[in-house]
């Protein structure tokens, strides 16, 4: 294992009966990381969570937190603590009596045990709540008691299970900004399982993208969104429009592809491996390509192509251009500046340009 | 949702079909309480005055004292032993998976519906085979079979009912399952449990084949009465047993019933 | 949120242990978890259930001498049930009288099933309680309740000749096959309610509304949608009383004289007075088989039916 991280995956397997819920996934996770599992549901996820926290164990393979091997550990007495999808606040307890729950093994005196619950109602903004009852308090409450239950025993590690899916949009956004602001306070690392992908770019450091039990990519959330490593990384995270292309010539990291709609392109192949004559796919998000009525001038690439529909969001709008020898119309997404150009109400003609770094080599798939 | 829905309103006849049942259902009862306070040795009509005497003389009988604390005794044996027992059962039916886990339980469900001689006699033969002379605990064991089905089909609803991960959250923040137990799983299922006990030691009490099968020489409350009916002149004084413990009984059950009521909503998940 | 530091608990570092080999499989393996939690049940219900049914099997095979037995292994027990017309005679009138009390308590407790689960609304669960209250309390009394009103002298004779509509007493009122039925599915209605009554509550009753909104009146509506919907309730509410009445004892002992014997009688009284053990013992094997096959056909015949409807 890595020496530097804090909790490492090897090599982990889980099957349930003959179904493959993990398929040798391999992660480190660095101290004070705030990291995401980014997935829809049953893509596995939730089962890595599990199996971190201890509910499942790994069919094969190993998970170590702090250099510890983990597999014969029970919940109990690992060092993590979780906050669940449900909450799980315990309902015949009062809110104080869950914060203080995990606290019975340390036997601290009354006084002492109370400060330090007070001193969690604080942190979570929830200061004279300690006599609730569990069933008086609202969604974005409890969740909170959750987070400061398994906050006040001071953890390596914390694991959220979607604890934000629950709450509707508004309560939600507040929340991602103070989770952020609290994993920053207490500097303790953070797993975070979320199908939500704005919700994980927002709060991560690092988010795995999982599908069928893989982890298909880990990066930061700019590396996932402006250089995804393939396609269904790229179409799960945004928006993305595809061209199919072939590579018909590499010059070192450079390589020129000849993509349908497109004509002939010149771009960066980073980390994708390609040769001469290679079917591959070139991706652009809709905000990257610029609109314009009139043929723009200055560097980088441009084609002309027809305005067939569009969408009014108010601060931005979306136009679906369509080019010749292409099925499906490019989607483009544009701000709605002072210059925006006007939305269809017929189809006409329209220019599309775009950087070439903001371009993206796929390999075919 | 409006209950007077096309579906949902009111319809009739069939009220009163329920109403009728209800009564149907409850009155060949009654008339034990009701010839029980007849002053005569006769069950019949017209009834003939108000009398308590035959309450009165089976408060000094020894013989109903000492079947009422054997039934007691029993009753109270099995319905902690099953109890006990049926909490294992539904958490490791409603928490774990594990393979042949529908058999089993209809294996331990089973004495609901085969008839009680059957048990009887293969326990009457067991005990006898192996020397061990039928006694009250010979009852209790009887008892047991009948009781447990009952006690895990009790508990069931209420371990299905509540979150599994609150017993997650409880082992995730340091508690071993024995504390887990005391502090989370003990306290969700306690109405479940109350009405487990209540409802096992009502059966225990009131039950009669296993006891007929399985009794020694101390008789439970079922089995004197089964020995007073063959004289007509104790008729009257086993109608008045016979109502105290219709009335302890039907006491026991509703209260144990009425806490357990909400077993089948989830009181956990919703507000 | 606050900028406050956490001031936590001394003892920060949780202590990591590992466990020994046992805890290690129980952590490990979730069966092993359900079949450790599950074994003392289990345990007991082997010993108390299987073993003594086991060891009953085997007394089947022997032979009565006397007070004593001949334990050699034969199958004379079972040939003479088949030979002596009187076994076979009582375990039909048994199974006959069970079937029709099983017919009778399901009909009328059907539309009360019906009634709880679709017209009551407030104080559902109170009605449940008081549907169900009887079936708890002890089945010997209620069986005693009836003697009481059907006896010779009892509450309808009495009443009867009080008023005048009758002389004498009616006396096919007790000790009768009549009796015996009535008494049974009064004693199981409470029983038979709740099958039934969980299998109407799930029914979605949208798809009641959409069978009307098609054009099915009240009538068609039952027949198409509720009805068969229901039938695992019903199903499951005929086995739960067919089986344990076919072997009811108290019942026919108290209330059905010679001509409503049933079989649970003639076992008992190879145990009581009689004294052939091993007979007893064939007979209840012989009992439990006949119930067992007449239970899987009906199962089966059901199942198809159903196949057959949908």
């Amino acid at each position: 294992m890595t020496s530097d991280a804090f909790i490492s995956i090897r090599n982990v397997d889980k099957f349930f009966g003959k179904f493959q819920a993990i398929d040798d996934v391999s992660i480190d996770i660095g101290h004070g990381e705030f990291f995401s599992l980014l997935g829809s549901s049953g893509c596995g996820k939730t089962t890595l969570l599990r199996m971190l926290a201890g509910f499942e164990s790994p069919s094969s393979g190993e998970i170590y937190i702090d250099g510890q091997p983990m597999s014969e550990v029970p919940p109990h007495m690992r060092p993590v603590n979780m906050v669940f999808q449900s909450y799980a606040i315990f309902p015949h307890l009062d809110v104080r009596d869950n914060i203080a729950y995990g606290l019975r093994k340390q036997k601290l005196p009354k006084a002492k045990r109370d400060e330090m619950v007070d001193e969690m109602l604080e942190l979570i903004k929830l200061p004279g709540y300690g006599d609730r009852k569990a069933n008086e308090l609202s969604g974005g409450q409890r969740q909170r008691i959750a987070l400061a239950r398994a906050l006040i025993l001071r953890p390596k590690v914390l694991l959220l299970d979607e604890p934000l899916g629950a709450l509707d949009k508004q309560l939600r956004e507040q929340m991602q900004l103070e989770l952020r602001d609290l994993q920053r306070t207490v500097g303790i690392t953070f797993v975070f399982v979320t199908h939500d992908q704005e919700e994980a770019l927002t709060l991560s450091d690092r988010i795995a993208v999982m599908s069928e039990g893989r982890v298909l990519q880990m990066d930061s959330p700019t590396g996932l969104y402006e250089r995804p490593s393939s396609r269904r990384v790229a179409s799960f995270i945004g928006t993305m429009n595809f061209f199919d292309g072939t590579v018909s010539g590499v010059n070192g990291t450079s390589v020129e592809v000849a993509a349908e709609g497109l004509g002939t392109l010149r771009l960066d192949r980073r980390e994708t491996a390609v040769a001469e004559g290679d079917k591959v796919q070139v991706a652009i998000r809709p905000e990257k390509l610029g609109i314009s009525d009139s043929r723009p001038e200055g560097e980088g690439g441009r084609i002309e192509g027809t305005l067939e529909n569009s969408a009014y969001l108010g601060e931005r709008s979306h136009h679906y251009v369509r080019l010749d020898g292409l099925e499906k119309p490019v989607a483009v997404s544009a701000q709605n500046k002072e210059n925006a150009i006007a939305t269809a109400d017929r189809a006409r003609p329209i220019w599309l340009s775009w950087n070439e770094e903001s371009l993206v080599l796929l390999a075919g798939d | 949702m409006s209950s007077e829905s096309y579906i949902r309103r009111p319809n009739r006849p069939l009220q009163v079909y329920a109403i009728v049942f209800l009564i149907v259902l409850y009155v060949p009862v009654l008339f034990i309480p009701l010839f029980s306070f007849n002053d005569s040795i006769y069950v019949r009509f017209p009834l003939e005055g108000f009398t308590v005497k035959w309450y009165v003389e089976l408060f000094h009988r020894e013989a109903v004292w000492n079947a009422f604390m054997n039934s007691v005794k029993v009753g109270a044996v099995v319905s902690v032993l099953s109890t006990a027992l049926g909490i294992f059962g539904a958490k490791a039916i409603t928490r774990y998976r594990f393979p042949g886990r529908g058999p089993l339980v209809g294996f331990i469900m089973l004495p609901l519906v085969v008839p009680l001689i059957i048990f009887g006699v293969a326990l009457l033969v067991l005990f006898s085979q192996m020397g061990v002379p039928l006694s009250l605990y010979t009852v209790t064991i009887g008892h047991m079979i009948v009781c447990l089905p009952f006690s895990i089909a009790t508990l069931l609803p209420r371990f299905e009912g509540f979150d599994p991960s609150l017993e997650e959250a409880s082992a995730d923040l340091g508690e071993n399952a024995w504390w887990t137990f005391w502090r989370v799983t003990l306290p969700m299922v306690f109405p479940g449990v109350i009405a487990s006990l209540m409802l096992c030691f009502t059966v225990s009490f009131d039950e009669f084949i296993m006891a007929f099968f399985l009794t020694g020489t101390q008789p439970t409350l079922p089995m004197y009465i089964w020995g007073q009916l063959r004289f007509p002149q104790e008729f009257p004084s086993v109608l008045a047993l016979s109502s105290f413990i219709i009335a302890a009984s039907f006491a026991i059950v509703f209260v144990g019933l009425w806490i357990n009521r909400g077993a089948h909503v989830s009181t956990i998940k919703g507000d | 949120m606050s900028d406050q530091t956490l001031s936590g608990a001394s003892s920060s570092d949780m202590p990591i242990r590992r466990a020994n080999w046992f805890a290690r499989l129980i952590y490990r393996s979730e069966a092993a978890r359900g079949f450790a939690l599950l074994s003392p049940t289990l345990v007991f219900m082997l010993v108390a259930l299987l073993v003594p049914f086991m060891i009953l099997v085997v007394m089947s095979l022997w032979t009565a001498v006397g007070f004593d037995f001949d334990t050699t292994l034969t199958t004379n027990n079972y040939q003479q049930a088949a030979e002596r017309p009187i076994y076979g005679a009582l375990l039909t009138r048994s199974l006959w009288i069970s079937g029709i009390a099983t017919v009778v308590t399901v009909v009328v407790c059907y539309p009360m099933a019906y009634y709880v689960a679709f017209h009551v609304h407030r104080n559902k669960m109170l009605w449940l309680v008081f549907m169900t209250l009887p079936f708890w309390t002890s089945y010997l009394l209620r069986v005693f309740a009836w003697k009481v009103v059907l006896g010779y002298e009892g509450v309808i004779n009495s009443a009867l000749m009080t008023i005048g509509l009758i002389e004498t007493p009616l006396e096919f009122l007790l000790y009768s096959k009549e009796a015996v039925i009535i008494t049974l599915a009064h004693a199981w209605a409470a029983f038979a309610i709740l099958p039934m009554y969980v299998s109407l509550e799930k029914i979605d009753k949208s798809l009641l509304e959409a069978a009307t909104d098609l054009g099915d009146g009240p009538v068609m509506r039952f027949l198409r949608i509720t009805l068969p919907l229901s039938l695992p309730g019903v199903i499951s509410a005929s086995l739960l009383i067919f089986i344990p009445t076919t072997g009811d004892y108290i019942t026919p002992a108290l209330l059905g004289g010679p001509d409503g014997a049933m079989i649970g009688n003639l076992i008992q009284k190879q145990f009581g007075p009689i004294n052939n053990w091993p007979m007893g013992a064939a007979l209840s094997i012989i009992l439990m088989l006949v119930i067992a096959v007449i239970c899987v056909v009906f199962i089966l015949l059901t199942n198809f039916v159903r196949r057959r409807i949908s």
